[in-house]
């Protein structure tokens, strides 16, 4: 179909016109658009964005030093495509899904070298593959014509790739197979295999994109207890550098209840990347106690390596993510960090002489942070099963300022917002997301499932803390101009609940083995707690004890423990006695 | 190899020369002037027939009659041991009347980005001997942790505290290392003035540490150009020591300000589209690609440590050099103004500083095993007490609770007595805590909610007697 299959060798290569950095122009290319290519004498690989008469525009994914005109360039008349298989999982890529470990091992180095390639999965590596389908059967494209174990936590079913017309089955195999084996043939000559591969530019068809209902369950208690995200929602974490993007996504990797994670550092740090994958396979996934990376995958762009592939990171991990939920699994798609994206986007742009859009980003940028994040989403797949896609990206912007573009874009169209606030990480206020300016759209379409799963009165609680807290702020003001005694004794006791609140259900240690991951339920009875020492503690102010004894009573400093009990259905039990006890015996 | 003198147009630091032959993009190129001279550059842009380069000492002297000459390869770095001891010029040239250096090898000054697969995660202590930084913002080998200042503040002298102090802790077991690492200092200075120089030169000898230093001068009348490659002349040499020499080598960049506004004066010569502030839109790959070199590889016995220091223009730390720099670096040392002219040394706030690595560099075995717990403590009350300051310019001490009194006092002694050690002293990681124990028992034991009850059982101090004097320093 394109003019690459018919014309010959001649044409498929070109010569090196200009060198510039990242953006390589050749002459006599023929090229479609997008096509992958390698560039020089040491075969870089790029990618065509600019075709004007004979003159070819390619980003190249790696350093360019050295490279001169009159070296050639050589189409392969492909797009940028991912390689998609048993192996993903338990993986290290680099924004073109070359297996950083493999890399290590082809360059001999501990420093990434020029021109080497890899494919994405081992093409030798033998799988066990059992047939869910027989001769005779009926298949379409996206069904599952077999499973193979991946990984301990993970079942990778082998499906008729997408632009498969399918057929009648007429050959199965079963047993042991490397990816490019044929395991099912069917009877208009199609075979079936474990690999296929999909251009990262486009996304994975499906059936039908559906209202998400189910929360994405991530055992922090903010997001959990008052911005939820739903399982194939998106969201966004802007913040300054300092208030803890990492460390959230890093939370949300290790204890999210999402069946698959893809882990995307765009353009981030190295030190960041290594101790993902130090920690990773210590690390027990809390679901089922098997180490976290058997049902992870990770792309490692970091800030020194080459800008074009930080530019097409982003797009290598969604497409994984998305063949994944044709499979029926809920992945979720960790980006670290959009801006970097966006900034990649922005230098390309610039070398190609572009007309800038706002504070020199592409005219582009909105169209594609909306591309991106519209491939999330609880989906109907073309084989019938469910799957979702959870978008979560870090933005990281300048100045802490988010009133710049990309913040601005992104908010646009993600239906979560953790705002992340400078002020409350310098005081150690982890995790810093400022609750008076986040937001989460999702909340009553998700309250339902937290109702029947943890308790009735989810929604009504935390409306109640949500008030506490909204008041607090008010009363800060005032405490800020005349003192906290100048309070009338109710309101003192306000500022003591919200305190509360704040110090021990809003702030998680995410280095404490026990307080980094809290499930629902003891988010909810911490809560619960709180309210506890709030309507009793109302109900002894009205009985005339003074707020100062209220205040100073002994157990209720105890509540700030509750977050690293482990047998805290027990303890809250007995805090609450004690509260209710000692408060009462006040009057 | 060809000479041309085909220069067709020469405009700030660039030369545009026609060629006939494939020129690789970043070569080196010298250029003769009629004078006699030989200057240095880089190819910038490569095409078909004519190429751009950027010359490192200056364009002036240059005429259209000059010679062009290509060397046919990108920038190297002589290394060697023996550059222990010495000075060089921001070009990698010796500038101390030492014999010449033979170099082991000539290595590619851009360095390929480390495999994020073969790096090491950084969690090994460093001992600056500064309190402010070991006990609530502590260094790891590896790290990158710059320090935030402005104009007119001793950050230099601070600098130079740490290089004279780091030190790595008595290797436990001493298993892994048969020799135990040596330490290294690297020092490059890009666009200093020369008495700053000659301050940074006098404490080096003075202080002996010169012998376990190389020292990279680019002044502030040297060529702006040569200013974006002698950070990657210290990185080369730094990388090298590190992961063939085993070195443990602390990397001093100053200032990163004016490798910075080089940046953006090439990129003007360029007539490039500028991005915030005119600075390129590249700058943050630029400095990822300096700041990155940063770090451990699996296998090697030695680390890459770098305090690049920067100005904050206006003391605005989201002018674009903090601001980039602060996201791809490990955290940001803070040196205030406010404490500075409060005469504090070294003046570090530590409220907005941060050293993202500390929580795996500390703890048992590494420090203490309490000293998470008191860093977060010690953080939270000095925040409190800190916000008590502003409330009792309005209401007056009196108005206050007896707690709140207790934070302010804790405020007041966290700074005279923690932050305040001078530039000359030298405290072990034990007195450090020692001093945070002192002051967190100026608050009530109930107070210490971050704190694990254990270790407030074992280490806090019930009452005065018990306090070790720590007025040492006065």
């Amino acid at each position: 179909m394109s003019k690459a299959d018919t014309t010959d060798a001649a044409t498929d290569s070109g010569v090196i016109q200009s060198v510039s950095g990242p953006v390589v122009t050749a002459r006599d290319l023929d090229a479609r658009m997008n096509d992958v290519v390698y560039v020089g004498d040491e075969g870089l690989m790029g990618e065509v964005i600019e075709i004007e008469g004979d003159l070819t525009t390619v980003q190249v994914y790696e350093e360019t030093s050295g490279v001169g005109p009159g070296e050639p360039v050589e189409n392969t008349g492909e797009p940028l495509s991912v390689d998609l298989g048993p192996g993903m999982l338990d993986a290290i890529y680099d924004g073109v899904q070359r297996p950083l470990d493999v890399l290590e091992g082809k360059m001999g180095s501990p420093y990434l070298d020029r021109g080497v390639d890899a494919p994405g999965i081992d093409l030798e590596e033998e799988w066990e593959f059992e047939p869910e389908v027989a001769e005779g059967d009926v298949v379409e494209p996206g069904d599952v014509v077999g499973v193979v174990e991946e990984t301990v936590t993970i079942d990778h079913k082998v499906m008729v790739p997408p632009d498969y017309e399918g057929g009648e089955v007429v050959a199965v195999e079963s047993g042991s197979f490397d990816v490019t084996e044929t395991v099912v043939e069917l009877d208009n000559g199609e075979e079936v295999s474990m690999h296929q591969e999909w251009p990262v530019r486009e996304a994975r068809p499906a059936n039908d994109k559906k209202t998400p209902r189910t929360p994405l369950v991530s055992g922090q208690r903010i997001l959990d207890g008052l911005f939820p995200i739903a399982k194939g929602g998106t969201a966004a974490i802007p913040g300054p550098f300092g208030s803890g993007k990492t460390v959230t996504q890093h939370q949300l990797a290790k204890y999210a209840d999402a069946d698959i994670i893809v882990y995307v550092g765009c353009g981030e740090r190295g030190n960041e990347m290594t101790e993902v994958i130090e920690d990773f396979p210590e690390l027990e996934d809390p679901a089922n106690g098997n180490p976290l990376m058997a049902r992870t995958s990770l792309i490692a762009n970091t800030s020194n390596m080459p800008v074009a592939a930080r530019e097409s990171c982003i797009y290598t991990g969604i497409t994984i993510a998305e063949y994944y939920r044709d499979m029926g699994y809920d992945v979720a798609l960790m980006a670290d960090s959009t801006s970097r994206w966006a900034e990649a986007m922005r230098e390309i742009s610039s070398r190609l002489e572009e007309m800038p859009g706002e504070e020199g980003y592409p005219a582009y940028l909105a169209a594609r942070l909306a591309q991106f994040y519209e491939r999330a989403g609880y989906f109907e797949n073309i084989n019938g099963t469910e799957g979702s896609v959870s978008a979560i990206g870090a933005v990281s912007p300048p100045g802490g300022d988010f009133s710049e573009p990309v913040t601005q874009n992104t908010l646009r169209i993600v239906k979560t917002f953790w705002a992340l606030d400078a002020d409350l990480a310098e005081r150690r206020h982890f995790p810093s997301i400022n609750w008076n300016e986040s937001y989460s759209l999702y909340k009553d379409q998700l309250d339902p499932w937290f109702e029947d799963e943890v308790a009735d009165d989810w929604a009504e609680r935390r409306q109640w803390a949500v008030d506490v807290l909204d008041e607090e702020t008010e009363l800060q003001e005032i405490v800020q101009l005349v003192g906290k005694d100048a309070l009338p004794d109710d309101q003192q006791l306000t500022l003591e609940v919200a305190r509360y609140l704040r110090e021990a259900y809003l702030q998680q240690n995410a280095f404490h083995p026990v307080d980094t991951f809290c499930p629902p339920e003891k988010t909810y009875l911490m809560l619960t707690t709180i309210q506890t020492f709030n309507d009793e503690a109302f109900d002894a102010l009205d009985a005339g004890v003074p707020i100062e004894e209220i205040i100073d009573i002994e157990s209720a400093p105890r509540i700030n423990r509750i977050g690293v009990q482990e047998d805290y259905e027990e303890y809250v039990e007995d805090l609450k006695a004690e509260i209710t006890e000692e408060l009462r015996s006040l009057y | 190899m060809k000479e041309y003198q085909t220069i067709t147009e020469i405009s700030g630091p660039l030369v545009y020369a026609e060629v006939d032959e494939a020129i690789g993009y970043d070569e080196i190129v010298e250029i003769e002037t009629a004078q006699g001279e030989t200057l240095r550059g880089q190819v910038l842009e490569s095409s078909e027939d004519v190429v751009a380069i950027q010359v490192f000492e200056g364009t002036s002297g240059i005429d259209r009659d000059a010679s062009v000459r290509f060397l046919g390869e990108t920038m190297k770095m002589p290394v060697t041991e023996d550059l222990l001891g010495r000075v060089l010029d921001g070009s990698g040239r010796p500038i101390d009347d030492g014999p010449e250096i033979v170099p082991e090898e000539r290595q590619d000054i851009v360095g390929a980005a480390i495999n994020p697969y073969s790096r090491e995660y950084p969690e090994e202590f460093i001992e600056t001997g500064v309190s402010a930084i070991d006990g609530m913002n502590t260094l790891v080998r590896g790290q990158k942790l710059p320090i935030f200042s402005s104009s007119g503040q001793p950050h230099s002298e601070l600098a130079m505290q740490i290089a004279r102090q780091a030190s790595v802790p008595e290797e436990e077991e001493g298993g892994d290392d048969e020799e135990g690492s040596e330490f290294a200092v690297i020092f490059g200075a890009m666009g200093i003035t020369q008495e700053e120089a000659n301050e940074f030169m006098e404490d080096f000898e003075r202080t002996g540490a010169l012998e376990r230093s190389v020292v990279f001068m680019n002044l502030a009348d040297d060529p702006a150009v040569e200013r974006t490659v002698t950070p990657r002349m210290v990185l080369t040499t730094a990388e090298y020591l590190a992961f063939e020499k085993d070195y443990h080598v602390l990397v001093i960049l100053t200032d990163m300000t004016n490798y910075c506004e080089a940046l953006r004066e090439i990129g003007a010569a360029r007539e490039e589209v500028p991005g915030r502030r005119g600075y390129p839109g590249y700058m943050y790959t630029d400095l990822a690609q300096l700041y990155e070199r940063a770090g451990r590889i699996k296998g090697r016995d030695g680390s890459v440590t770098q305090i690049p220091i920067l100005t904050m223009p206006g003391d605005d730390d989201t002018h674009p050099i903090p601001d980039l720099t602060g996201y791809i670096t490990e955290g940001q040392i803070y040196v205030d103004p406010d404490l500075n002219s409060q005469g504090l040394q070294p003046p570090i706030n530590v409220l907005p500083s941060l050293s993202r690595l500390m929580d795996d560099g500390i703890g048992e075995g590494l420090t203490r095993e309490d000293h998470a717990d008191v860093k977060d403590q010690m953080f939270a009350a000095y925040a409190e007490g800190e916000d008590l300051r502003d409330l009792v310019n309005i209401v007056g001490r009196e108005a206050l609770s007896e707690l709140d009194n207790k934070y302010l006092d804790f405020a007041d002694a966290f700074e005279s007595e923690f932050i305040d050690q001078g530039f000359e002293q030298n405290r072990d990681i034990e007195e450090t805590l020692s001093i945070g124990w002192d002051l967190l028992s100026m608050l009530p034991k109930d107070a210490l909610n971050r704190i694990d009850e254990e270790f407030i059982e074992e280490y806090y101090r019930e009452d005065d007697s018990e306090r070790e004097v720590v007025e040492a320093a006065d």
